[in-house]
C-alpha cells in the first residue's frame, strides 16, 4: 500500500552499491554478483509459493467441485460442480445472515477500536510521565492476551450465573435500572446465546484488546509533532477538538491510514474469540463467514466446496474492501 | 473559579481517566488471574468477591495433575511451545535471508516482491484452511506437530520479513563496505559485521512469530485429531465441551498460557510498534 514511495526513496538511497562492487574481485562463494539477492530470496519465495499462493488457487478450484468424506479420503476423485456451491450458500440465509454479521460487526469494532484508541493516545500524551507509564502497561496486558484467553476472560465476565457483569448491573438502583433496560433483575441473564448479545459481547471484548495497539502507535505519532505547533494554536485560541481536526489528524494521516488497513483485516475475520464466545460452531444465526466456513468444511458431514466457496467470498470482500481504502490514500496524496 | 484552580481540576480530570483507562483494561486480566486461585465457593457466586480470601492452588494443581482431554495441560503448554520455537527458528532463518535481499541489493523483481508481501498478507487464513488440511493429509503430516509448524512459518513469513527488512536498513551501510573493502568475504561482512547488529530487530520480529504461532487456534484446530497433539488453544476448547463449566480449571489454564506471552510483550513492547506501524509507513 504504501510502498511506491517506499521504492522510490529506497532508490534515491542506494545508488551506490554497485561500486564497493566493482573494485573488488569476485569473491570465493562463487555466485555472480547479481545473482546474490535471487539465492538469498529462494526459500522465502518457496514458502510463500507453496503455502499461501498455491492454497488460494486451490481455494479457487475447491470452490466449484463436491469434496465430501469420500474424497478427502481419496477415494473417488473431486468433482465438478460448477456454480453450485455458490447457488446453494446464496440460497442459504445462514449465509446471509453470517455476510451481514461479518459486515456489521467490523465497521461497529474498527470504529469503535480507532475511536476508543485515539482518544487514549491524545489521553496517554497529556499524562505525566508517571501516570502515562503506569496506563501504557495496563492497557500493554490487555493487549497481550491470547485471543482464546480474551474470548474465555469475557465469557466469564458475561456468565449467567455468577459474572460480574450481571452482578454489577444488579447494583443499579431498580428505578434507573427499569428506566434504561425495562428490568430490575439481571440475575441469571444469558448473553451468549443469541446472536445480538454474543455480538454485543464479542465487541466489547475486540475493542479490549485491540484499542491498545492504536493508542500506543498514536501515541508514538504525537511524539514526533513540534510542540510549537500545538503551543501556536493554543495562542490562536484554538479548542481541543479543533486543534486534533486541523493539527493532530492531517499530522498522523499516515498512522491512521495504517491502523485503519489492519483494524479492517483483522476484524473481518474474527475468529477465536467468536470461536470461544459461543463455545465452538453452536449458534447459526451468529455465525460470521470464517466460522461458517469452517462449520461447513469441517463439522460432519464435511461440505469443503461450499467451505471453500465461502471463504473465497471472505476473501474477495477483504481484497475489494483494502483496495478501495488503499486507492482512496494513493489519490489523496502519495504517502 | 482561578485560572490556577482551573488548571489543577483539569489535571485530577485527566489523571482520573487515565485511572479509570488503566482499570478497564487489566481488570479482566486480573480477573482471569485471580479466578484462577479462588477457591469454588468463591467462584460460583453472585457475589462479587475482588480478592481471592480462599487463596487455593487446587485448580493449577488439577489441571497439571488431572489435566484436560485426558493429559496433564504441561503436554499442551509443550506443544505449543513446540509448534511456536518450531515456527521462528525456521522463519528467523527465512525472514533474515530475503530481508537482507530487500533491504541490501537492488535488483529486477524487488518491487514486485515488496507488492507481493503485502498482497499475501490481506489474505485471510480461513481461505487457505481447506486447500492446506487437503495438503498436509496428502502429505502425511496430518496430526503431526511439524504440519503445524510448516503451515505457521507461511502464515508469519510474510510481516516477518515485512518488518525485519525495515531493522536491516537501518544498520548502515558503510560499516559492511568497510567490511568488504578489508578484504572480508561475503558471507563473513554479513555473519561478522550486519548479524549482531540486526540481531535486535530479529529478536523482536521472532517474538512476534512466537506469540502469532502460540496463539493460532484454527489450524491447530482441524490438523490435530488426537488430543496427545492439542496445543493450548485448543485444548482450552475442551472446558467447554462437558456440563457445569469448571472455571477454576479454565482460569488457571488460560493464565498459565497468557504468562509467556505477557512477558514477551513487555519485552519487545517498544519495538513492537515501530516495527508494525513505522515499518509500514516508512519503508
Amino acid at each position: 500500500m504504501t510502498n511506491t514511495s517506499t521504492i522510490a526513496r529506497g532508490g534515491g538511497r542506494s545508488s551506490t552499491p554497485r561500486r564497493p562492487n566493482s573494485h573488488r574481485p569476485a569473491k570465493a562463494s562463487g555466485l555472480p554478483n547479481w545473482s546474490v539477492p535471487y539465492v538469498l530470496l529462494i526459500p522465502g519465495l518457496l514458502v510463500i509459493a507453496a503455502l499461501l499462493l498455491y492454497p488460494l488457487i486451490q481455494v479457487g478450484i475447491i470452490a466449484f467441485q463436491k469434496v465430501g468424506l469420500v474424497q478427502i479420503s481419496g477415494r473417488k476423485p473431486a468433482t465438478w460442480v460448477g456454480w453450485e456451491n455458490f447457488t446453494k450458500i446464496f440460497d442459504n440465509e445462514i449465509f446471509w445472515s453470517a455476510l451481514r454479521n461479518t459486515v456489521v460487526f467490523a465497521v461497529l469494532a474498527v470504529t469503535l477500536t480507532l475511536v476508543v484508541g485515539t482518544a487514549v493516545g491524545v489521553l496517554l500524551n497529556k499524562l505525566g510521565k508517571k501516570m502515562s507509564t503506569l496506563v501504557v502497561v495496563g492497557i500493554m496486558f490487555a493487549w497481550a492476551v491470547p485471543p482464546v484467553a480474551q474470548g474465555i476472560i469475557w465469557k466469564w465476565l458475561f456468565d449467567a450465573e455468577a459474572g460480574v457483569i450481571n452482578w454489577a448491573l444488579n447494583l443499579l438502583p431498580d428505578w434507573l435500572s427499569n428506566l434504561l433496560f425495562g428490568r430490575a433483575d439481571w440475575t441469571g441473564e444469558p448473553w451468549l446465546n443469541e446472536a445480538w448479545s454474543i455480538y454485543m459481547v464479542l465487541i466489547i471484548c475486540v475493542v479490549w484488546a485491540s484499542f491498545p495497539f492504536v493508542a500506543v502507535s498514536v501515541l508514538a505519532g504525537l511524539k514526533g509533532v513540534p510542540a510549537e505547533l500545538y503551543e501556536a494554536a493554543r495562542v490562536d485560541g484554538s479548542g481541543a477538538w479543533r486543534t486534533f481536526r486541523q493539527i493532530t489528524f492531517p499530522l498522523l494521516k499516515p498512522v491512521f491510514a495504517v491502523l485503519t488497513v489492519l483494524s479492517i483485516i483483522w476484524d473481518f475475520k474474527v475468529f477465536s474469540q467468536l470461536y470461544v464466545l459461543m463455545g465452538g460452531p453452536a449458534v447459526r444465526e451468529a455465525f460470521n463467514l470464517s466460522i461458517y466456513s469452517y462449520a461447513e468444511a469441517f463439522r460432519p458431514p464435511p461440505k469443503m466446496g461450499s467451505g471453500a466457496a465461502i471463504a473465497l467470498v471472505l476473501t474477495v470482500i477483504l481484497l475489494i474492501v483494502t483496495a478501495v481504502y488503499v486507492r482512496q490514500l494513493v489519490k489523496q496524496e502519495e504517502m | 473559579m482561578s485560572p490556577l484552580a482551573r488548571k489543577r481540576l483539569g489535571k485530577v480530570a485527566l489523571n482520573t481517566t487515565g485511572l479509570l483507562v488503566f482499570l478497564f483494561a487489566i481488570f479482566p486480566v486480573y480477573w482471569m488471574a485471580s479466578t484462577a486461585f479462588k477457591a469454588n465457593d468463591q467462584i460460583f457466586t453472585t457475589e462479587f468477591i475482588p480478592f481471592p480470601t480462599h487463596f487455593t492452588f487446587e485448580h493449577l494443581d488439577r489441571v497439571l495433575s488431572e489435566g484436560v482431554a485426558g493429559h496433564s495441560i504441561w503436554l499442551y503448554m509443550r506443544n505449543s511451545a513446540i509448534v511456536a520455537l518450531g515456527t521462528v527458528l525456521i522463519g528467523a532463518v527465512f525472514s533474515l535471508l530475503a530481508a537482507t535481499a530487500v533491504a541490501r541489493f537492488r535488483f529486477k523483481g524487488r518491487n514486485s516482491f515488496l507488492i507481493l508481501l503485502l498482497i499475501v498478507q490481506m489474505i485471510p487464513a480461513e481461505a487457505l484452511l481447506i486447500p492446506l488440511f487437503l495438503s498436509v493429509k496428502r502429505l502425511g503430516l496430518y496430526d503431526q506437530l511439524l504440519g503445524l509448524i510448516v503451515v505457521n512459518v507461511g502464515l508469519t513469513l510474510p510481516f516477518g520479513i515485512w518488518m525485519l527488512r525495515t531493522f536491516v536498513a537501518a544498520v548502515p551501510k558503510s560499516l559492511e563496505e568497510a567490511a568488504w573493502i578489508d578484504g572480508a568475504g561475503r558471507f563473513t561482512t554479513f555473519w561478522k559485521v550486519l548479524f549482531p547488529l540486526v540481531a535486535p530487530g530479529l529478536v523482536a520480529t521472532s517474538i512476534f512469530s512466537f506469540i502469532t504461532a502460540w496463539n493460532e487456534l484454527i489450524f491447530a484446530l482441524v490438523l490435530m485429531s488426537d488430543s496427545s497433539g492439542y496445543t493450548m488453544p485448543v485444548a482450552l476448547q475442551y472446558f467447554f465441551g462437558q456440563k457445569g463449566t469448571d472455571w477454576g480449571a479454565i482460569m488457571a489454564s488460560s493464565t498459565m498460557m497468557t504468562i509467556p506471552v505477557v512477558v514477551f510483550f513487555l519485552l519487545v513492547q517498544r519495538r513492537m510498534v515501530s516495527g508494525l506501524v513505522a515499518g509500514a509507513v516508512k519503508g
